[in-house]
C-alpha cells in the first residue's frame, strides 16, 4: 500500500471562452499545470485567493469537472481515464463537503433523505439498516437524529454543515475534498466545525484535501499546505514551515497580509502590500504569473516558466530567486530545466 | 452638559440608550438593546459581533437608514449639539454623507451600475459643499489618486463593473470621504475582499484617517482586523454590549466568558494551538426569543452565580475604561498564570 493516495500530474483546466469573447477564441485557465500527493491519512491544504483555481482543482480531482490535459490518480486509478459508470462507483470513495451547506442540500427534502441519498445511490445498507445508519450518521456528527424528518431551512448554517458532512461520510469514503468548509460560518461556529472535522479524521481515518483562502485556518488543520496563484501551486511546504518561512514572494506577501488577533504583534508586522489586482485567468503574463505584482521581479522572470523546485525542509516554491528553473517561453515543450 | 475632564475632548459623536426594535408575524424582535457609547474625533472605534448580534442596524440607525416603520428607533444619537434622531427626512439628507458617512460591505451592490465614478462622487460635493461642476470634478479627481486609483482622469468615466473588487471598495471610500466627514461609518468594509487586497484597503483607510483627522466606526467580525486597526473596541452580543476597552486590554486580558471564547476559538497563524480549538457550544440566540437573565447564559461555560438566568448583568466599569457584563469575571490573565 503506498504512502501516496491521489496523485495529481500536469493537471489543466481551461474553459472555453462564450458570448461575445469567444470570437477571438482563448479560454479561461483556470488550473494551469498542477502537480502534487496527497498522503494517506494527511490534511493536504489548498490555499489561494479568489479565482486563483483551488476550488475547480478540488472538482478536477473527483471528476466533476472534466480536466483538459494532465492526470488524477486516487489509489491507483486513473480518475482522468475511468468511463463515467466507474467514477460513479470509485466516487463513493472519494467525497465533498461544499462552502454552502444551504445551496448543496435540496430545499425540499428532508435532511434524513438527503443523508441516505449516496447510500441508495451505491446500494448500502437496505431497508431498516438504512434508516440506522442515518441515525448513526447524524449522531456522529453531533446531530440529533430525531430531527432527520425536518428540512435545511430549519437548521442553523452551523447544523446544515453537519448535515452536508454526514452525507459525505455515507458511503464510508477514504477521501474528502473540503471546499471552503468554514467560511460562510460565523466565527464561534467555526471552530466547532472545525474540531468536528478533525475528530472524524482521526476516528474514520480519513484523507482531507482542505481548500480555503484563510490561512489561519488552513494552517491549523493542515499538515502540508500548497498555495495556488492564477492556476498554479506556487508554493508547497509543511504548515510550520510555510508559515514562519515563506519563500515565494507571493506566499510571504499572503502570510503577512494575514490578520493577526493580537495588537502587539500587529504593530510590530512589516506587511507586504501587493500592487495591483490579480491578472486575468484569460491571458496570465508570460513566465512567471505573478511577476507583475513581485516586488522581487528579475531578468529571467517573463522569459521561463518556473518549475517548482526544491529550496530544503520538504519545501518546494515556484521562483528564480532560488535558481533560474523552469522552461523557456516560446521554446517548444519537452526538455524542462533550462 | 457637563465640562469635559482634562485631557479628554468633547466626543464628536454620543449614542446613549439606542434600542431597535422591528415587529414581526413571529414577535418582535429586539435587535439593539440600550447600547451607549462616544466617538471621540481622530480615533478608531471598532464594535465586533457575529451575525444577528445588531452591529449593522445599530450603526445604520445612526444616519436615519432603518426604516421606520417597520422599525421603532429610541434613544438618542447626539452630534453637533442636537438629537440627530429627531430629523427629518431632509435634515438626515443634509447630514449623510457630509458629517457622517458610511462605505459598505459590498460595494458592488452599494454602487449604482448605471452611473459613471465621476458621477457618483461629485454628488456630494455638489450637493453638501455647493462646489460647482468644474470643482467638483476637480476634488472627485483629486480623491480619486489619493485612494490610490491609477490614472484618476480617466477612470472618472468608468462605471463600477468595469473596475476589479479592491478598486470598486477604493471608490466607495473616496466617495465617503468626499465631503470631509467628521465620522466615518465601515460597515466590514474589507469583508468581501481578498486578504492581500483587504491588506491595501485597511493601510489606505488608516492613512487617510490620520490625513483628515476622521474618526471611524469600523463594524467587524474579525478579531483580527480589529487588532489591527482599532483604538478601542465594543464587543457586542444579542444587541448589547457585553464588553468595552481598549484594544490592547480587550486582548490581553477579556474579561467577559464570550470574548473570551471568541479569542479561545480562532486558529491563530505562526501559533500553535492545542490540538482542538476552544470552540463556544450552542447558537446565539433568536432575537426574537431571547433567553432570559443574560443573552449570553446558555453558552456560558461558567454561570456561576445563581443570577445568570435571571436578571441582566449591568455593564460594569472595572478601571481604565473596561467594561464588562457579567456577574462572574473571567480571571484576569495574571492571575491564572500565577496560580
Amino acid at each position: 500500500m503506498s504512502d501516496v493516495l491521489v496523485s495529481v500530474d500536469a493537471l489543466e483546466v481551461h474553459f472555453p471562452a462564450t458570448g461575445p469573447l469567444r470570437k477571438r477564441g482563448g479560454a479561461v485557465r483556470a488550473v494551469d499545470g498542477v502537480s502534487f500527493d496527497v498522503l494517506r491519512g494527511e490534511t493536504l491544504g489548498l490555499v489561494g485567493e479568489s479565482g486563483c483555481g483551488k476550488s475547480t482543482t478540488g472538482l478536477a480531482l473527483l471528476r466533476l469537472v472534466d480536466p483538459t490535459a494532465g492526470r488524477v490518480v486516487f489509489d491507483s486509478e486513473d480518475v482522468t481515464s475511468l468511463p463515467a459508470k466507474r467514477i460513479r462507483a470509485l466516487r463513493r470513495r472519494m467525497a465533498m463537503i461544499f462552502q454552502d451547506p444551504y445551496a448543496s442540500l435540496n430545499p425540499r427534502r428532508p435532511v434524513g433523505a438527503s443523508i441516505a441519498e449516496p447510500l441508495e445511490i451505491h446500494d448500502l445498507h437496505r431497508g431498516e439498516a438504512r434508516d440506522r445508519r442515518v441515525a448513526e450518521l447524524m449522531e456522529l456528527v453531533g446531530l440529533n437524529p430525531d430531527y432527520r424528518q425536518r428540512y435545511p431551512h430549519e437548521f442553523s448554517g452551523g447544523q446544515r454543515q453537519r448535515v452536508g458532512i454526514a452525507r459525505a461520510l455515507a458511503g464510508e469514503p477514504d477521501f474528502i475534498v473540503c471546499d471552503e468548509p468554514i467560511a460562510s460560518l460565523d466565527v464561534s461556529i467555526q471552530a466547532q466545525i472545525v474540531n468536528l472535522m478533525e475528530r472524524l479524521q482521526d476516528e474514520l481515518g480519513l484523507t482531507y484535501l482542505f481548500i480555503a483562502h484563510d490561512l489561519s485556518a488552513v494552517q491549523h488543520i493542515s499538515d502540508r499546505i500548497a498555495v495556488m496563484y492564477l492556476g498554479r501551486i506556487v508554493e508547497l511546504a509543511d504548515r510550520a514551515q510555510l508559515t514562519e518561512d515563506p519563500k515565494h514572494p507571493y506566499t510571504r506577501a499572503l502570510v503577512s497580509a494575514v490578520p493577526i488577533p493580537d495588537p502587539k504583534r500587529e504593530r510590530r508586522r512589516e506587511r507586504i502590500i501587493l500592487e495591483g489586482d490579480l491578472p486575468s485567468p484569460m491571458d496570465p503574463p508570460s513566465g512567471c504569473n505573478f511577476r507583475t505584482r513581485c516586488p522581487d521581479v528579475f531578468e529571467p522572470c517573463d522569459a521561463v516558466d518556473p518549475a517548482l523546485q526544491d529550496v530544503g525542509h520538504h519545501q518546494r516554491a515556484a521562483c528564480h530567486l532560488y535558481g533560474v528553473v523552469g522552461e523557456e517561453v516560446g521554446a517548444a515543450s519537452g526538455d524542462p530545466g533550462g | 452638559m457637563t465640562e469635559p475632564a482634562p485631557g479628554s475632548a468633547e466626543p464628536v459623536l454620543r449614542v446613549a440608550d439606542l434600542h431597535v426594535r422591528f415587529g414581526g408575524r413571529r414577535g418582535v424582535a429586539h435587535v439593539v438593546r440600550g447600547i451607549s457609547y462616544d466617538v471621540h474625533a481622530g480615533e478608531t472605534l471598532a464594535i465586533v459581533g457575529e451575525s444577528g448580534s445588531g452591529k449593522s442596524v445599530s450603526t445604520l440607525s445612526l444616519l436615519g437608514l432603518v426604516p421606520q416603520p417597520p422599525a421603532q428607533v429610541s434613544g438618542e444619537v447626539r452630534f453637533g449639539g442636537r438629537n440627530l434622531l429627531d430629523s427629518s427626512e431632509r435634515e438626515w439628507r443634509r447630514v449623510r454623507g457630509n458629517d457622517l458617512a458610511m462605505i459598505f460591505q459590498d460595494p458592488m451592490t452599494s454602487l449604482n451600475p448605471v452611473l459613471t465614478v465621476g458621477r457618483q462622487l461629485t454628488e456630494g460635493p455638489e450637493l453638501h459643499l455647493g462646489l460647482s461642476e468644474a470643482d467638483a470634478r476637480a476634488r472627485a479627481v483629486d480623491f480619486l489618486g489619493r485612494v490610490g486609483i491609477p490614472s484618476p482622469e480617466r477612470r472618472m468615466d468608468a462605471y463600477p463593473h468595469q473596475l476589479s473588487g479592491g478598486m470598486r471598495q477604493r471608490v466607495m471610500i473616496a466617495i465617503g470621504l468626499a465631503c470631509d466627514p467628521q465620522v466615518l461609518i465601515a460597515d466590514e468594509p474589507t469583508t468581501a475582499l481578498d486578504v492581500t487586497i483587504q491588506a491595501q484597503i485597511v493601510e489606505l483607510i488608516s492613512h487617510l484617517q490620520d490625513e483628515l483627522g476622521t474618526a471611524v466606526i469600523w463594524i467587524t467580525h474579525d478579531l483580527g482586523v480589529v487588532a489591527g486597526v482599532a483604538d478601542r473596541v465594543l464587543v457586542m452580543y444579542a444587541g448589547q454590549f457585553v464588553e468595552e476597552a481598549t484594544v490592547d486590554d480587550l486582548y490581553a486580558d477579556p474579561r467577559h466568558p464570550y470574548t473570551h471564547g471568541l479569542l479561545g476559538s480562532l486558529p491563530v497563524l505562526g501559533v500553535d494551538r492545542p490540538d482542538q480549538l476552544v470552540a463556544i457550544a450552542g447558537l446565539p440566540p433568536d432575537p426574537t426569543d431571547l433567553p432570559s437573565g443574560c443573552a449570553f447564559h446558555p453558552r456560558c461555560p461558567y454561570q456561576l452565580d445563581e443570577r445568570c438566568a435571571d436578571e441582566i448583568p449591568p455593564l460594569r466599569d472595572i478601571g481604565q475604561g473596561h467594561a464588562t457584563r457579567t456577574f462572574y469575571e473571567v480571571p484576569d490573565a495574571a492571575e491564572e498564570t500565577a496560580s
